[in-house]
């Protein structure tokens, strides 16, 4: 496939931001356990603001997409059959709740509405919170489940699809507010750093999962299946055009084997390997861990991006057949 | 149910690409508004079309054999494009089964694209929606045309009579006497779409003749063998007029 940037920007930016809500709610859910200090709702406030940039970001990227963006309120009507459309559904629904979430950090608004056994309080901004957290990892299923419940894609038609959408997409948020801790100066660096260190490590397995799946995976459409000829020997002569169309066009990368290969090791070392090093050393040295994460978090981003620019170009659709010739 | 469909005869196409220009000019002329061609007379000339016409060699020379392959929407039972379209801008007829792109609701997304095996649909470049062939559906129901010119633009090029035109479901139609009688099959058969559109295979169209069909097989009294046959030592023609 092509490699759209706009998909590639919005799949990457509401990645991160999902991750980065993750992060938050869960380091306010843990404090209320005892477990982590209290964030603080400034903090908490100040990066639901972030995570709402981010996420709208993907939205404005995604637009880019459109070649009609003034029908996109459409979308949300076939949400019954179509995977794109519960996204569309789903991406504003966890925009708001961030939004709400945040707001009522900003202005203070947390009067308990009760407690649960243990005397545990139940305040609106973990209600709020929760149901964030379950838009966000329904939000990565969404995402993923586009490109996963397309059959004959058979790069994208996998689990591991969904895994890892959701996978990278918080290990690069639960980064990002690694760094962004770290920035407040607010005592969850360590554990922001350690849940980061072990998704993008997970990640790093369920994606080399889905890498060694894909170097294995043989084309169940054939030249003989598409034009339903049984000959071994058949060879395309003309695709009947000399120039090109729009199936030239958006179902190839148009680049090289070898720049191919390149990306994977681009991201492979981008969005795991660098990271997790960069994770590591704030978390047994002494540093200044500022800089160091806010690195870490840029170098993961743009291996997210390579990443994502790889997933759209592996994919090889059987459409392809039908165009080998110019002639 | 009626499934509206084409049969493409492969033993006939000659690969003319008149069916291309024909469908080309109908779809570009009409309310629908044309399919843009960029470049036309430039270096990289792209435009819109809803069919081509494809040519393959079977086989290793100098054993080959050449088909000409058209391609166009095939209209499947299953279409796996309708479903992921997230506007309901892509849809399948229920009254006669051919599968259409709604232009005012269709946002562009190329989802369907991406989800169609058979590569059939396009982006038109300026309209910014998704574009496909419509089975000419403009054409097939205009009472202002003849009866018998109510058929597709690309059936009614066609010199050789290569695309026929009906109801396959329908089984007294002609195209569903053909898919019974000479092979009809489908495209992609592993992906379940069940296209509506089939193709006939080549078929070897050669005429054996054998000795007793050279001499009258109905024969009863043996006169032809009776006929005089002239003996190898007998001067020919040749012999009794060259002196």
């Amino acid at each position: 496939m092509h490699p759209a940037f706009s998909v590639i920007f919005l799949t990457t930016l509401i990645g991160a931001g999902q991750g980065l809500f993750l992060g938050l709610f869960g380091a306010e859910a843990l404090s209320l356990l005892g477990v982590l200090p209290p964030p603080g709702s400034d903090f908490l406030a100040l990066g639901s603001a972030l995570a709402l940039a981010f996420l709208v970001l993907g939205l404005v990227a995604s637009f880019f997409h459109l070649g009609r963006p003034e029908r996109a309120w459409r979308t949300a009507t076939k949400w019954r059959t179509s995977w794109l459309s519960r996204e569309v559904i789903v991406l504003p629904a966890f925009m708001g709740l961030v939004f709400l979430y945040g707001a009522a950090h900003a202005f203070g608004f947390n009067p308990p509405l009760g407690t649960l056994a243990g005397d545990i309080p139940v305040l609106p901004t973990m209600v709020l919170g929760a149901i964030g957290a379950l838009l966000a990892i329904v939000l990565y299923v969404t995402t993923a489940m586009i490109y996963a419940c397309i059959k004959f894609l058979q790069e994208w038609h996998s689990p591991l699809t969904v895994v890892n959408y959701t996978v990278l997409g918080a290990a690069n948020g639960f980064t990002l507010a690694a760094a962004y801790a770290a920035w407040a100066g607010v005592p969850l660096v360590a554990f922001m750093a350690t849940v980061a260190i072990v998704l993008t490590v997970l990640g790093l397995g369920t994606r080399s999962a889905s890498l060694v799946r894909n170097a294995r995976i043989k084309s169940k459409s054939t030249l003989q299946t598409a034009i339903g000829v049984k000959h071994p020997k058949i060879q395309q002569k003309s695709q009947g055009f000399m120039g090109g169309s729009f199936n030239t066009r958006e179902f190839f990368h148009h680049m090289s084997a070898a720049f191919l290969r390149g990306m994977k090791w681009i991201f492979l070392l981008g969005a795991f390997v660098v990271p997790a090093i960069l994770l590591l050393v704030v978390l047994v040295t002494r540093v200044d861990p500022v800089n160091v994460l806010i690195a870490a978090f840029v170098i993961q981003y743009l291996g997210m991006v390579a990443e994502r620019w790889f997933f759209f170009a592996q994919a090889n659709h059987p459409q392809n057949i039908y165009y080998q010739s110019v002639a | 149910m009626t499934q509206l469909a084409l049969v493409i005869d492969l033993n006939v196409c000659v690969g003319c690409h008149a069916c291309v220009t024909s469908c080309k000019e109908w779809n570009t002329s009409g309310d629908a508004g044309p399919l843009v061609d960029q470049n036309p007379y430039d270096a990289d000339p792209t435009g819109t079309f809803f069919n081509r016409v494809q040519t393959f060699e079977v086989g290793e020379y100098p054993n080959t054999e050449t088909v000409h392959f058209p391609k166009s929407c095939l209209h499947c039972e299953e279409p796996p494009c309708v479903p992921v379209c997230p506007t309901g801008a892509s849809y399948k007829r229920e009254s006669d089964g051919i599968v259409l792109v709604d232009y005012d609701k269709c946002i562009g997304c190329k989802y369907c694209s991406w989800a169609c095996p058979y590569g059939v649909r396009e982006v038109d470049a300026e309209s910014k929606v998704m574009t496909k062939c419509t089975l000419c559906v403009d054409r097939i129901y205009d009472e202002e045309l003849p009866e018998w010119d109510r058929k597709p633009a690309c059936v009614r090029a066609c010199p050789t009579n290569a695309r026929l035109y009906g109801d396959i479901h329908d089984p007294e139609s002609v195209v569903s006497k053909a898919i019974r009688e000479a092979g009809g099959y489908q495209l992609m058969p592993e992906w379940g779409t069940k296209p509506a559109n089939h193709y006939l295979p080549r078929r070897k169209t050669q005429l054996t003749i054998r000795e007793d069909e050279v001499e009258r097989a109905d024969n009863p009294l043996k006169i032809d063998s009776q006929l005089p046959k002239p003996g190898q030592d007998e001067p020919s023609l040749d012999d009794v007029t060259s002196w």
